[in-house]
């Protein structure tokens, strides 16, 4: 295992940013576009069901098939690392849309009206209350989002662009099972590294609900 | 969008290697050998810790446990280690399967109403009354949502499959990467959409069949 690692070090280095870049910046771009799709879903309530219905047939897609599928559609090249960024973006709306969507709809309808009552506007009042409220359920599904993120970018080495997956192919080919492990605990650490980073800036932004649970 | 493949008669012959119906029915095959090999392993733990409450946090953190393994990598670490066919894609599959099964049978034994146990209990119920007759069909709509869920993953997963040499949906993928047909990528994209949503319509059908009407 260590001739292995001293071997390919620049390899799975090399591997390993690619993963990290394939991952996140989906999750960021997904969150950015889920916020306000998710409040539409809460603004006009008739939208809601038919919202939470695409997500989940957006989310049955495997992604297999939308990895190899986008550059027929979006005109890109096969091995364009762009199609696992823009598969893996949909995967993200899908699933922080519905979770912004009931994260808002869990405000309290007293808040609400309270703050309404002090003068708050309706996009003032969204941005200083409701979000800030509805956020641990928010980055809850950040969380969930993130962690599947990592995991699936490795499908993506099937059509050639997969970061850590790339060891996986390679293993496999040669029927040698050291980068195969390397590639999945590089992986499964980055997931749980991730998971804890999002779980410590939610303790940071949300700091009233730990005092919450010891009045309680 | 050609979708010349999927109308194409020849492809839905019962009797032709890799037809459509075929393939489908491979792709089957895998996901309820998979469903059934981890609800046999994962609901007694999941019942248990419910149930007792002992090693809770084994129950909580299995869900992002398991999210965060590469499905594709744990597949080809199998094949290397144990040689193609069936056995490591069950493995693969059974592995994805366990974590929302379990987390959800003991979510559905947490969330039960104590009180409703405590008076199984008054009435003279013994231990194991109590869980077939009270807190199991109690906890069932709950546990059937992880089931459901679990379900769809690996329906959308089970493609893999063709990446080691095997049948299923994902024949479609792979094949028709390999040769540039893209029309077959996108039969095979539709035909595993379309059995996602089959099958999350026969669990529903099975959760009204199975839920005592008193919980509804």
């Amino acid at each position: 295992m260590s001739t292995y690692l001293s071997n390919n070090w620049e390899t799975i280095l090399t591997a390993l940013r690619q993963h990290v870049w394939l991952a996140l910046v989906p999750v960021v771009i997904g969150f950015v576009l889920a916020l306000p799709i998710g409040y539409l879903g809460v603004r006009f309530p008739w939208l809601y069901h038919p919202l939470v219905n695409t997500c989940g047939v957006l989310y049955s897609i495997p992604s297999l098939a939308l990895f190899v599928f986008l550059p027929v559609l979006l005109g890109t090249k096969i091995l364009s690392p762009l199609n696992i960024v823009v598969a893996l973006t949909i995967y993200t709306v899908a699933l922080l849309a519905r979770t912004v969507a009931d994260g808002l709809r869990s405000v309290d309808a007293l808040v609400v009206q309270s703050a309404t009552a002090m003068g708050y506007r309706r996009l003032r009042r969204l941005i200083d209350v409701e979000l800030p409220v509805a956020l641990p359920v928010i980055l809850a599904g950040l969380r969930v989002a993130t962690v599947s993120n990592i995991s699936l970018v490795s499908v993506g080495a099937l059509i050639g662009v997969g970061g850590l997956g790339q060891l996986f192919t390679r293993g496999f080919q040669l029927f040698y099972t050291q980068p195969i492990i390397v590639g999945i605990v590089l992986s499964v650490a980055l997931a749980g590294i991730c998971d804890l980073a999002i779980v410590g800036l939610q303790r940071l932004v949300t700091p009233w609900t730990r005092y919450q649970r010891g009045a309680a | 969008m050609n979708l010349s493949y999927l109308f194409d008669a020849a492809h839905w012959s019962l009797t032709a290697d890799g037809s459509i119906p075929q393939l489908i029915l491979s792709h089957v095959w895998y996901v309820v050998l998979a469903l059934i090999i981890g609800t046999i392993i994962a609901l007694p733990v999941g019942l248990y810790i419910g149930h007792t409450g002992r090693g809770s946090f084994l129950a909580i953190n299995a869900g992002n446990a398991g999210r965060s393994l590469p499905t594709l990598g744990l597949l080809m670490l199998m094949v290397t280690l144990l040689g193609l066919g069936l056995t490591p894609v069950l493995i693969a599959l059974t592995v994805l399967v366990i974590p929302p099964i379990l987390t959800s049978a003991y979510a559905g034994m947490r969330t039960l109403d104590h009180r409703v146990v405590d008076a199984a209990r008054g009435m003279g119920m013994r231990p194991w009354q109590v869980l077939f007759k009270v807190e199991l069909p109690m906890a069932l709509p709950v546990m059937m949502s992880g089931f459901r869920s679990a379900a769809l993953q690996v329906v959308a997963t089970a493609t893999v499959a063709a990446a080691v040499g095997l049948n299923g949906l994902g024949r479609l993928l792979i094949d028709g990467l390999a040769v540039n047909d893209y029309s077959r990528v996108l039969a095979g994209a539709i035909v595993v959409a379309v059995l996602a949503v089959v099958l999350d319509l026969i669990l529903a059908l099975a959760q009204r069949w199975i839920v005592s009407p008193g919980l509804r």
